[in-house]
């Protein structure tokens, strides 16, 4: 373990100096009774780059994701946001910053229609929740702002239906297509792909390559599928047992020992000793 | 001819029934609350007609608590009690004039929004099921208030007190009867209670349908996934306490206004809680048309199950055991089974039932 730890450390101070970051997280860390899930993470994430997060099942991620956007409060350490501290600020208080997330576990509104859930992305985003006299369907540009929304994610043909009855892979694109209308400045996808299947998954990642392409987002990746990281991130960090472990450009860290051994499940000689029972994740 | 729909798409906010079965009921009931003074003459019809128009407009306003934004009160009444109360106290006091009848509107819908408001924001912050418990016990609280303060609030008995003269049942408003029948200050005062819960309630309408109603929407369907959207669900909810209370309390003047009386039993009671409930979930919740109807059935079966009940008693005198079960008194028991068989087989409510057969 403290090898892992140092290497890592090695890793990210030479590779990343990242001067103005978006987002940092210092000393970040959540501990669930005497279980720390999050360990102490200190990141930065510049403009502009894609940041694939990978680790085995229970490595932490979505609990890492849950402090950087508010959803938990961390027991150590600070997030900030354009180099301010945000460590303070609520859920929806960061979510109108422009942190902007996707969840693992498809979060919809079941019984709205797929117009209706991307709507209220589209409305947060326009502020005008709290108007009681105008009439919501009456917003023409922010019901265009939904269409295209739904257009990128391929669900334009589905907006009349009720949430609940769209099939798994659906749901997983209107999760996708909230964050997309929420306009966020930092997205936050978590594992964005699972559970689609194989044709449907191009069209998600090509969204995110799209964003990537935009130049001016920061984007946060939670994934499995190694091929999917190889091709889509500017960088990979590896978190293990809630610590960050390795942290570097893609060919490198999916090269390294640590990864190989540990995260993708290679088969070596001798397991290391704190070898992950859980095994090689979802993909 | 887009014309006059659109018009009336702008007066419903939208908000079509989207079904012929229930399009035509709600023309029904609006003709005849309309027209009650004279398709039903007679004291007890338009009693009953001015207590659908009134229970409308409290279960429209609670529905928004419970049916869009997923909350439950009990302190529904006691807002209604604060409009009857304001009103009461006011036209008691200072006398039957409109100078303060507005008074006792105005302070009644300031003392409700600041009791909503403080209420919400004491409690939503924690859990739905905290604010459930604090509305039990404030309104508790309130009814042992308006029982205690006797010299203020008349006690048990509660308060009767003069409306200004033009609405009078002694004045005639023509020389002559209009249809038959003679427009006097009590048919005033109905259509006066008829308009304004016909305006509370597109008000309201208007309220659910516009952007604020779809976060209430949206709270109810998924609290977590609201506040990943940048909702601050307490203040959503809170503001939804308020519009809600403020129905209620407009209900509650009118229905002061219509009784020339106010007291426990007409507005605080729990037992009135416990009816708008019934309404709420027969009627359908999440919809406000679902008040609409279940407030007419509920009033209507509660004024005149009795007097069917007695027709079929007696129509089937001597056949064994009916006629027993059926007699007049026995008329709480059917309403209740009738209440359970119609939660039962219409879960959604009257209206996600026409809804769903769609014609
Ligand atoms: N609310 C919670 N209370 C207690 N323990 C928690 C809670 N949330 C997460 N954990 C624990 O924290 C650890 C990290 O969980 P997390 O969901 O962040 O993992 P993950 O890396 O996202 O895994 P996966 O790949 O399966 O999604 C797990 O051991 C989990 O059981
Ligand atoms: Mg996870």
């Amino acid at each position: 373990m403290r090898t892992l730890a140092e290497q890592h450390a090695g890793n990210r101070r030479s590779r990343h100096p990242a001067e103005h970051p978006v987002l940092e997280t210092r000393d970040l860390g959540i501990r669930f009774g005497g279980h720390l899930a999050v360990d102490r993470v200190s990141c930065a994430f510049a403009r502009g780059t894609l940041t694939a997060i990978v680790g085995p099942n229970g490595a932490g991620k979505t609990t890492y994701f849950n402090l950087i956007s508010g959803q938990l409060a961390p027991t150590s350490g600070r997030v900030a946001l354009f180099g301010e501290d945000i460590s303070g600020l609520s859920a929806p208080q960061r979510a109108r910053r422009g942190i902007g997330r996707a969840f693992q576990l498809t979060q919809l509104f079941p019984r709205l229609t797929v117009r209706e859930n991307v709507r209220l992305a589209v409305q947060s985003r326009a502020g005008i929740g709290l108007e009681l006299w105008s009439m919501w369907n009456r917003h023409v540009e922010l019901a265009e702002k939904a269409e295209h929304c739904l257009h990128r994610v391929s669900l334009a043909d589905k907006a009349d239906r009720v949430a609940s009855t769209l099939p798994h892979g659906d749901q997983r694109k209107l999760e996708v297509a909230i964050l997309l209308a929420l306009e966020p400045e930092v997205f936050m996808f978590d594992e964005p792909t699972a559970g689609m299947s194989v044709d449907e998954v191009p069209v998600i990642l090509e969204l995110i390559r799209q964003i990537k392409a935009q130049g001016d987002k920061t984007v946060l990746l939670v994934e499995h599928k190694m091929d999917v990281v190889r091709s889509l991130a500017d960088r990979i960090i590896v978190l293990h047992q809630g610590r960050l472990v390795a942290d570097g450009d893609p060919a490198t860290v999916i090269a390294s020992p640590i990864v190989q051994e540990a995260y993708l499940g290679i088969a070596s000689a001798s397991p290391p000793e704190h070898a992950m029972t859980e095994g090689a994740a979802h993909g | 001819m887009s014309a006059p729909v659109s018009f009336l798409g702008e007066l419903l906010s939208g908000d079509r029934p989207r079904s012929r079965v229930l399009a035509v009921l709600l023309v029904a009931v609006l003709i005849a609350l309309a027209a009650a003074p004279f398709l039903f003459p007679g004291t007890r019809s338009l009693n009953v007609a001015a207590k659908v128009a009134v229970f409308i407009v409290l279960v429209a306003s609670y529905d928004l608590l419970l049916g869009y934004t997923g909350i439950v009160s009990f302190a529904h009444t006691m807002f209604f009690g604060i409009g009857g109360y304001g009103v009461g106290i006011a036209m008691g006091k200072l006398g039957a004039g409109w100078g303060s009848l507005a008074l006792g509107v105005a302070i009644a819908l300031v003392a409700a929004t600041v009791l909503a408001f403080a209420i919400g924001l004491l409690s939503l912050r924690v859990r739905a099921i905290f604010f459930t418990m604090i509305t039990l016990a404030v309104a508790s609280f309130f009814q042992i208030l308006a029982s205690q303060l006797s010299w203020f609030t008349g006690g048990e008995d509660g308060l009767n007190f003069k409306l200004p003269p033009m609405l009078l049942p002694s004045t005639r408003l023509f020389e002559a009867p209009l249809f038959g029948v003679d427009v006097t200050g009590r048919i005033l005062s109905y259509y006066l209670v008829f308009l304004c819960a016909l305006g509370l309630f597109l008000v309201l309408l208007r309220v659910v349908n516009s952007p604020f109603g779809r976060v209430l929407l949206a709270i109810r369907e998924n609290e977590f996934r609201a506040e990943a959207l940048g909702y601050r669900t307490v203040v959503y909810r809170s503001v939804a306490n308020c519009v809600a209370a403020l129905g209620a309390t407009c209900a509650g003047v009118l229905y002061a206004l219509w009784l020339r009386y106010t007291g426990p039993d007409t507005t605080l009671s729990f037992n009135i809680m416990i009816d708008i409930l019934l309404m709420v979930v027969i009627g359908g919740m999440g919809t406000l048309y679902g008040a609409v109807l279940g407030a007419t059935l509920f009033v209507v079966a509660q004024n005149y199950l009795q007097d069917l009940m007695k027709l079929a008693s007696d129509g089937l005198a001597g056949v064994p055991l009916l006629p027993a079960l059926l007699h007049p008194d026995r008329w709480l028991l059917w309403l209740g089974i009738l209440f359970i068989l119609c939660v039962y087989y219409f879960p959604n409510g009257i209206v996600g039932r026409l809804r769903k057969t769609r014609t």
